[in-house]
């Protein structure tokens, strides 16, 4: 074979039919340039942010609302994208929200993943009144929309938490709370597939040979439910950073002290009336740009995933 | 189609008994009843002796039926934070909120409905395609980014319109307070209305036009057009009148998240309303205010979607005939 040279595993990924479609598709390289941009950025906040803005040390209330690329009158410092009310660089801060919203965001879909997969997986498999309760409740989840879900659920966690680990629990009840809000999804697509696989030919072999049916669930069922999955969780993941940035923006996510994209937009909010319009712009303009890219990636994976499409 | 009824009823019964059960537990279980009642220097005594008096030693069964039963009269206790009966700071604040889900749901579908017919009919039109590309910003963007986003234009720069609160109102004599009958009052609903409608409107519209294209295509709207009818007779009396049920279906379910999304919105524009009440509360965790929220908002969800059911079960014949063929 002419080719055999290049049959390593990058040759392979970089061969295949997803790979394929994401080079023909320009939206899907400039969505995923900006969110591979963000996270990146995110991650390694650390060392690409000019100051820490959890440090209090690093922080100058004299250098308060600096507008961008102008040098403030006290202390001759100037920032990027400007200074908040605290004196903050709001690069930094944008940096650190969004590594935050990030967090959530992720966290809170492969928590509603595991979740909408095994009650998926229980509920195709098993059938019956499993099957039955399962899905009665997914009806009943999805008549009302995730957000109140989340908020419902952050506000009961709320209240049965102490209230000395309410600030530093907040962000694993706003996880927990996002997640619940969106396993149905998950959960109403593996189920639908589980029931199509599990009459197929290699499960019944597979039970006629008596391999255990948590074997035949996790190894032989789960990787062929798994591309509507990660549909769903693309999209998902779009929703969930919107959700967290809603809650925060409510003043019921995360705490002051860690501020998401969601956070600093309540704050820019309260300096809107006064001109100090940047504090507000560019957090704003990340979220959008980050929830833009992932929906949009979302979609170009849903059609490069259908094969009736092609 | 009684069977069914009953199923449905019987269905929502079950929904309302857990949520109570859930905002029961809430109750109860959060922090300690008697600690939110009585002073420091309260003695053991004293709080066992409240304790055993407000019934709250008494079995679990008969503690959450007695809650069901103040539910049912309406009474919700006190709030921990306003020191007011709950259903009373609720009643105070549900018109604003209702006010403003009637403006924005009937702009929602008005403009909604007209724009998807119009996108339909005229389909590589400038303004179509000016409205589509608007319709998909208004999906993406998060309903407070779009609050804030006005509020900028038009109370910042602008200065046409204000950016909080209702403005002058009156109260009826039901003790309906409204804002309709005074001009502060209509100028400040506009902004929220947007806000809150946007994202129906656009889902409207989306549907309207995808279900027009579709009925466009049929044989009976060649045949409508063959036999000479005229373009309005055709678009309107033929091919809308036939896209309606499931946009009636659609609007009606989203009347219930216009409801729970007017907690952004109100608490964007600092509207005095339920969502505000109950965004407050969670930030306070004053828990009797939440759990009242919780079965009344359940409440709302129950019957819109108990309606919506029903009614679509008896606009669209073939619902019938294809449930009464999967049982045979």
């Amino acid at each position: 074979m002419s080719i055999s040279k290049n049959t390593g595993r990058f040759y392979r990924i970089w061969d295949s039919d997803i790979a394929y479609s994401f080079r023909k598709s320009p939206l899907a390289i400039v969505s995923g340039i900006v969110a591979l941009v963000i996270v990146l950025a995110a991650v390694f906040a650390p060392w690409i942010a000019p100051t820490n803005p959890y440090d209090p040390s690093s922080l100058n209330l004299m250098d308060g609302f600096t507008p961008p690329m102008q040098e403030n009158a006290f202390s001759g410092n100037t920032f990027l994208l400007g200074a908040d009310n605290q004196g903050r660089d709001v690069l930094s801060t944008i940096l650190y929200g969004a590594r935050i919203s990030l967090f959530v965001g992720f966290s809170a879909v492969l928590f509603a993943m595991i979740l909408g997969i095994s009650a998926g997986l229980l509920a195709g498999y098993r059938g019956g009144w499993v099957d039955a309760l399962l899905m009665r409740i997914a009806d009943v989840q999805l008549s009302f929309p995730s957000i109140l879900i989340a908020l419902l659920i952050f506000g009961v966690a709320r209240g049965f938490i102490p209230p000395s680990q309410r600030e530093t629990m907040a962000i694993w009840v706003l996880i927990v709370a996002i997640g619940l809000s969106d396993w149905v999804q998950f959960a109403r697509v593996v189920r639908g597939a589980t029931m199509v696989e599990k009459g197929k030919e290699y499960v019944q072999a597979a039970r006629v040979i008596g391999v255990h049916p948590l074997r035949i669930l996790l190894r032989h069922i789960l990787p062929n439910v798994m591309g509507p999955v990660l549909v769903i969780g693309t999209i998902g993941l779009a929703l969930a950073i919107i959700a967290e940035a809603t809650l925060s923006f409510l003043g019921v996510g995360v705490p002051p002290t860690q501020p998401s994209l969601g956070t600093l937009i309540r704050i820019g909010q309260q300096y809107l009336f006064s001109g100090e319009w940047w504090i507000l712009l560019f957090p704003a303009i990340t979220l959008l740009a980050l929830a833009l890219a992932v929906n949009l990636l979302g979609d170009w994976l849903r059609d490069a995933l259908n094969p009736r499409l092609r | 189609m009684l069977a069914f009824i009953i199923r449905r009823i019987v269905q929502s019964a079950i929904v309302m008994l857990v949520v109570a059960l859930v905002s029961f537990a809430l109750f109860r279980f959060v922090g300690d009843p008697i600690g939110n009642m009585v002073g420091q220097e309260t003695s053991l005594e004293d709080r066992e002796a409240l304790r055993t008096t407000l019934g709250l030693n008494d079995p679990f069964v008969a503690q959450f039926g007695r809650f069901i039963g103040n539910a049912l009269q309406g009474d919700f206790g006190i709030s921990y934070r306003l020191q007011q009966p709950v259903m009373e700071l609720i009643l105070q604040r549900l018109p604003a909120t209702l006010e403003l889900a009637f403006v924005s749901g009937l702009a929602a579908f008005v403009l909604g409905v007209s724009a998807g017919v119009y996108t339909a009919l005229h389909r590589r039109g400038l303004l179509s395609t000016s409205i589509m590309a608007v319709s998909l910003i208004g999906v993406s963007l998060p309903t407070f980014l779009i609050g804030i986003l006005l509020i900028w234009l038009f109370a910042v720069e602008l200065q046409w319109l204000p950016s909080f609160g209702r403005g002058e109102t009156v109260v009826l004599p039901g003790g309906w307070e409204t804002g309709f009958l005074t001009s502060s009052g209509r100028l400040s609903l506009i902004l929220p209305a947007i806000t809150l409608g946007l994202f129906q409107m656009t889902l409207i519209m989306r549907l309207v036009r995808a279900e027009m294209l579709e009925v466009l295509r049929t044989d009976y709207i060649k045949f409508a057009r063959a036999r000479g009818l005229s373009n309005r007779a055709v678009n309107f009396g033929h091919a809308l009148k036939n896209t309606l049920v499931p946009v009636i279906t659609i609007t009606g379910l989203q009347l219930g998240a216009i409801i729970a999304f007017a907690i952004i919105t109100e608490t964007v524009f600092q509207w005095p309303g339920v969502g505000a009440l109950f965004i407050n509360s969670v930030r306070a965790v004053d828990v009797p205010v939440m759990a009242a929220y919780l079965v009344l908002i359940a409440l709302i969800f129950v019957i819109i979607n108990l309606i919506v059911d029903l009614l679509y079960y008896a606009v669209d014949p073939r619902l019938r005939v294809e449930r009464s063929a999967a049982r045979h």
